[in-house]
């Protein structure tokens, strides 16, 4: 795997370029090290198909997303005035992000609010270089046949009514893919949702990661693909608590297809003791 | 004549009562905030053309779907004999319509098809309600009042279509009795079964069972007019406008507070002058950020409260409600609208005027245990088959939490002093959100 290096905005406009879009990266997918593993697989991706893009680095921030479903607008809309001031300031057209919940409010709630752009989730982001054949699947991919199930995030699903691009983007894999009991606009949430990532659950009869995870075992798959970094989360602890990790790896469809492009190792999710 | 002038003293007091109810609950409705849900008229007339006219989202669940559309269906169309009723009541005629022959033949026959449909479908209704374990229907928010609501409306339906076709077999004997003023007219697909039950009474007895029935069924039915007001089952009616003026964005989106814009925009402009006193407005009343009682609430989510019939599909979608969490969409949208009810019954004791009773519907109806556990996953929304947020309540009464009360739980709290500090939810430092970059 070669390296290479990810330029920022800023570096790119220093030098008077500017790139076809912006990777909008997100916190969890900044911070969090296993939505890190995602983040470098858009990156991958981005890189092998030639398209000029950045990332904003450190002059990124928080959407607010967490914050306003929270109920604390001010620190919404003060996040949001900050981003749309480095959005705009570098004249941004193009977003492309690998979380459903900035790809929302980037898409949905900030044009109300001077931020207008063209927001691409990931998944609908590689559909178009598969479609524009600009990405393709190894032969022999390592999925091959394999049993794959989506889980649908809320905030690309029934939030945004995207349910057809990450599944395109599974097809490609030549896979055997199977739907959940609940899926589409009937798919349970993951949990993390409404800032539920951030605190911990109220009082019930069990965690609602657990009870997805119930429909994941239904279907027997060998890879549940996911396509946000918090659903990611949520479904590895899932999987880790019916103590199925062994057999069933929680991927995001970035990192599915950057394997299977040979883009990325192939490997397994859980960190084998 | 006698029975002219009761017919229509009786069609007056139903239709008045009922009226007078409808000014009520748009009074109450009218308590709510200005949303502005007057464009894309287009859109909206097909939003509500296909949820609320075409029954669009009834099907999702297709047992439930195919016996609600089969009531709805004989409810509006045997509602035109009601047309036929109110004239031959009022004039003291006889089967008014008789005069379309063959026409005729196939109204009544229709309505008697679907007569038999409704009493199908309530009893099949009533057996999933009463007799099978549909968690839905036995979620803690249902004791009491929401229950016998709806299955006094069952029985009440099928008492109706009882009457409607007793009434109708009893013509059919008067009819082949060659009776005075019974003429021939009609078809009895179904009433003809009924026959026998009646086959054994004189001329005098028949006559009193189809005069009966005959005012049996549209006391009935004023009766039920007066009593939906006050029912879960004024969906009947307030589902038409309550699609029309349904949210017509995507799901996802969430709206931003227009107050809380004017104030961020205020400390983003570099020339205001932070010390400047505000300028006077005469109309300014001081803003409220979020719900805390019915009244704070948008106009539309009021309706909404209104318009919920209670059937639980929100509930029973809730990832919070199944896996055992407190909180439950239905019971969201029910203690909203008993709220604004007892809101308005307070305001009509009291001369209008509303000075508060030391209660909010945040805090003695809705607990914060049940705000807390939403996921906005927008399953309840989807799940309602007239177009209803329960979630936009509960995420305005989040705001009002955190803006009005500073309410929140503790790690909620670190999440948005992290987000302050350093831009990201989590206490990481802004200048390490590149440190992927050099990972790879």
């Amino acid at each position: 795997m070669s390296t290479f290096s990810v330029p920022t905005l800023a570096d790119m406009t220093a030098q008077g370029q500017t790139p076809e879009v912006l990777f909008w990266v997100g916190c969890a997918g900044s911070f969090d090290d296993r939505a890190k593993r995602i983040t470098k697989a858009i990156a991958r991706i981005l890189h092998h198909c030639e398209v000029p893009f950045a990332v904003l680095g450190a002059e990124e921030s928080c959407t607010g997303d967490p914050a306003k479903r929270a109920g604390n607008e001010f620190l919404f809309q003060m996040q949001a005035a900050q981003n749309i001031a480095v959005l705009n300031g570098y004249e941004v057209k193009r977003i492309v992000t690998g979380c459903p919940h900035c790809f929302n409010v980037l898409k949905n709630e900030y044009p109300e609010l001077g931020g207008n752009y063209e927001v691409m989730h990931h998944t609908q982001f590689i559909r178009d270089l598969i479609d524009q054949g600009r990405l393709k699947v190894a032969d022999g991919n390592p999925f091959k046949g394999r049993r794959i199930t989506f889980h649908d995030p809320c905030y690309l699903g029934r939030g945004n009514g995207e349910y057809a691009a990450p599944r395109d983007v599974l097809g490609t894999l030549d896979a055997e893919l199977v739907e959940m009991r609940r899926c589409k606009q009937n798919g349970l949430c993951c949990g993390a949702g409404g800032a539920q990532m951030f605190k911990e659950a109220e009082k019930g009869n069990r965690e609602v990661n657990h009870e997805r995870t119930e429909d994941v075992l239904d279907t027997n798959p060998q890879v549940v693909a996911t396509g946000c970094p918090f659903c990611n989360t949520m479904m590895t602890d899932g999987v880790k608590n019916a103590e199925r990790e062994s057999s069933i790896d929680v991927k995001d469809i970035a990192e599915l297809i950057a394997e299977a492009a040979d883009l990325i190792p192939t490997s397994p999710t859980q960190d084998t003791p | 004549m006698i029975a002219q002038l009761l017919f229509a003293m009786c069609v007056a007091a139903g239709v008045g009562l009922f009226a007078k109810r409808i000014g009520f609950i748009r009074r109450n409705i009218l308590q709510g905030q200005d949303v502005n849900r007057s464009d894309r008229a287009t859109d909206r007339w097909k939003v509500m053309a296909r949820v609320a006219l075409g029954q669009g989202k009834m099907v999702a669940r297709p047992v439930a779907g195919v016996m609600h559309i089969m009531i709805y269906v004989g409810f509006v169309v045997i509602n035109i004999e009601l047309l036929e009723i109110v004239i031959d009541g009022l004039l003291g005629t006889h089967r008014a319509f008789a005069f379309l022959g063959p026409v005729y033949d196939v109204l009544i026959g229709t309505f008697e098809v679907l007569a038999a449909l409704v009493v199908l479908a309530c009893v099949v209704f009533f057996v999933r309600r009463n007799g099978m374990a549909i968690a839905r229907f036995r979620s803690p928010e249902m004791g009491g009042w929401p229950s016998l609501d709806a299955n006094l409306i069952l029985v009440a339906e099928v008492i109706l279509m009882f009457a409607f076709l007793s009434m109708n077999a009893a013509d059919h004997i008067a009819q082949t009795r060659g009776l005075d003023h019974y003429i021939v007219a009609g078809s009895f697909p179904v009433s003809q079964w009924l026959v026998p039950l009646y086959q054994g009474l004189s001329d005098t007895g028949v006559v009193a069972v189809e005069r009966g029935m005959w005012w049996f069924h549209i006391l009935g039915i004023l009766c039920f007019l007066v009593y939906v007001t006050y029912s879960k089952h004024f969906h009947i009616l307030l589902a038409f406008p309550n699609t029309y003026y349904s949210d017509l964005t995507v799901q996802g989106a969430m709206d931003n507070m227009a107050a809380v814009k004017k104030e961020v925009d205020l400390m983003m402009n570099p020339n205001a002058d932070p010390f400047a006193a505000p300028a006077p407005d005469p109309d300014a009343s001081p803003v409220k950020f979020g719900a805390k009682d019915a009244p704070d609430l948008s106009w539309k989510q009021l309706m909404e409260a209104y318009t919920c019939t209670e059937c639980g599909r929100c509930t029973s979608e809730c990832p919070a409600n199944q896996t055992g969490k407190l909180l439950s969409p239905r019971k969201i949208m029910m203690d909203t609208r008993d709220r604004i009810e007892e809101i308005g019954k307070q305001r009509d004791a009291n001369g209008g005027a509303w000075e508060g009773d030391g209660k909010t519907l945040l805090g003695d109806y809705i607990t914060e245990e049940e705000l807390w556990a939403c996921t906005s996953c927008q399953a309840c929304v989807q799940a309602c088959p007239v177009n209803i947020s329960p979630m936009g309540i509960v995420l305005d009464m989040r705001r009002s939490l955190i803006m009005e009360d500073s309410k929140s739980p503790e790690s909620i709290t670190s999440m948005f002093n992290n987000i302050e500090n350093n831009g990201a939810p989590w206490a990481f430092p802004a200048a390490n959100r590149g440190d992927w970059t050099k990972e790879a």
